[in-house]
């Protein structure tokens, strides 16, 4: 493979990983700004709950990421082996995730959780051999 | 003040939703286009018939409860915490794999399987959210 098909491919997947992980750090925001959905249940019901994480503006851009995620996934795989593309989007997702959760979410990603992080991109990429 | 967030037996039974619903919903997907066939640009309308398949359609009900309780488990603790959960999803399909349709499964494999099984030990141990008292007051009545 040339240099150029080569940035053309990896482009893509970073382009798919960033989607994914700005389509899940905003659900996750938009999940901690309305809080426990349980106690929400208990006080407005399946429906208002249901209406509450509808209009939850960081839910809805998250979810809307997600879509787009799905949909540059499959560009991704049509210019990339699904060998290469597979593993390493979803490696790149999960650091990016702990990173982003970290910096935005301000979670306490301690040394538990890096391991925990660097585990699970090292197993993905492993059962994708 | 320092709240330790321990999880209800409720919690731990959604994680574990988690862990099952998308792999288990991902192979009866694959199980249903099996039977429907290649779908390309010539053929879109065998998606239409792709909804009548009953493994098909247990797949999506499978994938729309996988969310649901993926963003349910977000509302109680930290994206970082419930990761490796979604993550065992893989250890799932290669067990179905092994177990179910009797494929063969590498040395390499089995180490992938042992790693996320060790990652989802990691976060089990430790709280489930990070405590930010400004954070959460900042977007408390937001969504009451």
């Amino acid at each position: 493979m040339t240099a150029s098909p080569l940035l053309h491919v990896w482009s893509a997947i970073l382009f798919v990983a960033t989607l994914a992980v700005m389509g899940e750090v905003m659900i996750a925001a938009g999940m901690r700004q309305l809080g426990d959905l349980d106690d929400l249940r208990s006080r407005r019901g399946l429906g208002g709950t249901i209406a509450a994480v509808l209009t939850n503006a960081r839910f809805v851009t998250g979810a809307l990421c997600m879509a787009l995620n799905f949909f540059s996934m499959l560009f991704a795989l049509s210019i990339a082996n699904l060998s290469l593309a597979g593993p390493a989007i979803a490696a790149l997702t999960y650091v990016g995730n702990a990173v982003a959760a970290k910096l935005f979410l301000h979670e306490h990603v301690d040394r538990r959780r890096w391991m925990a992080t660097l585990c699970v991109v090292l197993g993905v990429i492993l059962l994708s051999h | 003040m320092h709240v330790k967030h321990v999880l209800r037996p409720s919690q731990y039974a959604i994680l574990l939703g988690v862990m099952l619903s998308a792999s288990i919903g991902d192979s009866f997907l694959k199980r249903g286009m099996e039977q429907i066939g290649a779908v390309n640009l010539h053929h879109l309308g065998l998606l239409w018939h792709a909804l009548f398949n009953p493994y098909v359609d247990i797949g999506i009900v499978l994938l729309i409860g996988f969310f649901s309780l993926y963003t349910t488990a977000l509302s109680w603790a930290d994206l970082t915490f419930v990761m490796p959960a979604t993550a065992f999803g893989y250890v799932v399909i290669a067990l179905m794999g092994r177990f179910w349709l009797h494929e063969h499964l590498s040395l390499w494999r089995w180490i992938g399987v042992l790693l996320i099984v060790t990652a989802v030990g990691f976060v089990a141990g430790g709280p489930s959210r990070t405590e930010h008292p400004e954070l959460d007051h900042m977007d408390a009545g937001v969504g009451r």
